[in-house]
């Protein structure tokens, strides 16, 4: 694979689907399906989420199976911090990307030493492991998870509203696609790039690889954290559930659907999947069967996601 | 003598029952063009893995530039001047040639860190402009945005030398890379080489005769893991061990 270049059509069509969705709230109410911004939230949540994790898989080529425990650490912080009297995002979001990227910075220091399945295996075993430990946490509510009691304040506004988690939310989102995507075409992102190419020559170009592969791991950890507070905040409660394996399982499909590699698959993965899911729900009690064809479809007809279909958002001429 | 640039005492690597490497010791001094022959399975790619650092010593000590180097890593060794290219030519297919070689830039000390998350690298003109000339020194002039993969294999082999002229190394470890090329691509590369040599210091591996006694200065020949001799290319080509075990269905 080339090295990652926006296309130059990118910028002026992710500014106009940014304008697009600051009017979604407005919208919805206007059509009377206010009752959709909870959903419209829970999108841009999973698409922050899955965007980090295709910073590690699509750029760095670490097929990560354990990026649900960041999300739900990122999570648990929040309700942790309501439960410690602070109710303020400005201080709890930066905390929930903190912890899980001291985490991400701890299973990485581990995992990447390793390579193939067996980064799969240990990152799925570091995720179990957080797991077992939230379910079987008594103060944190075991089982049942760590409920909130309403929402956070983002710098003294209260995100109680629905519309007021929505911007919350597409303001995180924007954020990290912003760095993202300077990242991947600036020095670091290059490396991490070349290092998923040819991790020998890189070595033997003098770089430190793991160090690179590291800290790639961490943003996406603080990234994924990030998102599992603003979803703690959404749903109103830290529950065990979001630390599953599945869960992880369903940010890799996001991924692969949306265009591994690409800036905006994550993106486009959970536009995708979040909303195929909310109609096949409707539909019919067997979704995940028609989910699961769905999937086979975009791997058989676009192996490359469907943000591949929108033409090359690769090349490389500098210089 | 002049000063040994790069030392290597009684080195040792066994594979399960095969000596790949017995009691090797070797050095390649300052300013030498000094080639490594021997048959197929010699060693030769084993040796230039343990000096380069991919690979570990059962036994034995490596110095380059006054320095122990024998447990230092890969991309130590390469920021302390050695660099390496492959007997399989290992670049980035999948990127152009001129991404390939402003990567070995950026990977240089020198270069500024490479922990750089916003600006665009297309603001870098200095990287491109300097991978730009050696691609020029290697004769790649006008294929900067040729993905390296679609190269001839020889404009591989050029490419990858132009990656390992980059990281501006004091040692140059060369595994055949006259390997695979037609006899125009390996004229090509002997005379590059030629030209390289005023410059730099150069260990080589290679299969092709003309081309080792007319670049080296000095010749060893390593036969089953251990060296039988070292020498000028005169003395080498005397050697009566040498022309039994391996030069005499060379020359
Ligand atoms: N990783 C390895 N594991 C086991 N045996 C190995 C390994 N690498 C090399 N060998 C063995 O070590 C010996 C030396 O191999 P090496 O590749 O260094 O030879 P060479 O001199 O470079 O040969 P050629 O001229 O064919 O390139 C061979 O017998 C080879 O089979
Ligand atoms: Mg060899």
């Amino acid at each position: 694979m080339a090295l990652y270049r926006a296309a130059p059509w990118q910028k002026p069509l992710s500014l106009a689907l940014l304008l697009a969705a600051l009017a979604v709230p407005t919208v919805l109410t206007a059509l009377d399906q206010a009752f959709y911004i909870g959903f419209a939230t829970r999108v841009l949540i999973f698409a922050l989420a899955a965007s980090s994790l295709n910073l590690v898989l699509g750029f760095g080529g670490m097929v990560s199976l354990g990026h649900a425990a960041f999300l739900g650490a990122g999570a648990y912080v929040a309700a942790i911090c309501q439960q410690a009297g602070i109710n303020e995002a400005l201080i709890a979001f930066p905390l929930a990307m903190g912890v899980a990227g001291l985490f991400a910075l701890v299973v990485g220091a581990v995992s990447l030493r390793t390579r193939g399945v067996y980064f799969i295996m240990i990152t799925l075993a570091f995720a179990q492991m957080a797991y077992y430990l939230f379910v079987s946490a008594r103060s944190w509510g075991g089982d049942d998870g760590l409920p909130l009691n309403g929402r956070m304040t983002l710098g003294g506004l209260p995100l109680a509203s629905d519309d007021a988690l929505f911007y919350a939310a597409l303001l995180a989102l924007v954020a990290a696609m912003a760095l993202f995507g300077r990242l991947v075409d600036a020095r670091f992102g290059r490396v991490l790039q070349a290092i998923r190419e040819n991790e020998t020559r890189m070595e033997a170009l003098g770089y430190l690889v793991f160090r690179f592969r590291l800290v790639a791991f961490v943003l996406s950890g603080m990234g994924a954290g990030l998102a599992g507070a603003l979803l703690a905040n959404l749903t109103g409660l830290a529950s065990p559930n979001l630390l599953q394996w599945t869960q992880s399982g369903t940010l890799l499909v996001m991924v692969i659907i949306g265009g591994v590699g690409y800036l905006y698959g994550g993106v486009v993965g959970a536009v995708v999947l979040l909303m195929l899911e909310e109609m096949l729900v409707g539909f019919t009690a067997h979704w995940h069967i028609v989910l699961g064809l769905l999937l086979l479809a975009v791997v058989l007809f676009a192996p490359r996601g469907v943000a591949a279909l929108f033409g090359p958002t690769r090349g490389n001429d500098h210089g | 003598m002049a000063e040994a640039l790069l030392e290597v005492s009684r080195l040792s690597r066994r594979f399960g029952a095969v000596d790949a490497l017995k009691e090797v010791d070797f050095n390649v001094t300052a300013g030498e063009v000094h080639a490594l022959i021997g048959p197929n399975g010699a060693g030769k790619t084993t040796f230039i893995h343990h000096v380069s650092g991919a690979l570990q010593p059962d036994s034995g000590r490596i110095r380059f530039a006054g320095h122990d180097v024998t447990t230092l890593s890969m991309h130590r060794r390469v920021s302390a001047g050695m660099a390496r290219s492959y007997q399989i030519t290992n670049i980035f297919p999948g990127l152009s040639a001129l991404d390939n070689v402003a990567l070995a830039v950026q990977g240089r000390n020198d270069a500024g860190s490479s922990f750089r998350f916003w600006r665009p690298v297309g603001r870098e003109a200095a990287l491109f402009e300097e991978a730009k000339g050696y691609l020029e020194q290697v004769g790649l002039q006008g294929k900067d945005g040729a993905a390296a993969g679609m190269l001839s294999h020889g404009e591989q082999r050029a490419l990858e030398l132009a990656m390992v002229l980059a990281t501006r190394p004091k040692l140059l470890l060369l595994d055949e890379p006259m390997a695979g090329t037609g006899p125009e691509e390996s004229a090509r590369m002997v005379e590059l080489i030629e030209q390289l040599a005023r410059r730099v210091t150069i260990l080589l591996v290679e299969h092709d005769m003309a081309a080792v006694f007319r670049l080296a200065d000095r010749i060893s020949v390593l036969v089953n893991g251990q060296l039988i001799c070292t020498g000028t290319p005169e003395e080498v080509r005397n050697d009566a061990a040498v022309r039994r075990a391996y030069l005499g269905d060379h020359l």
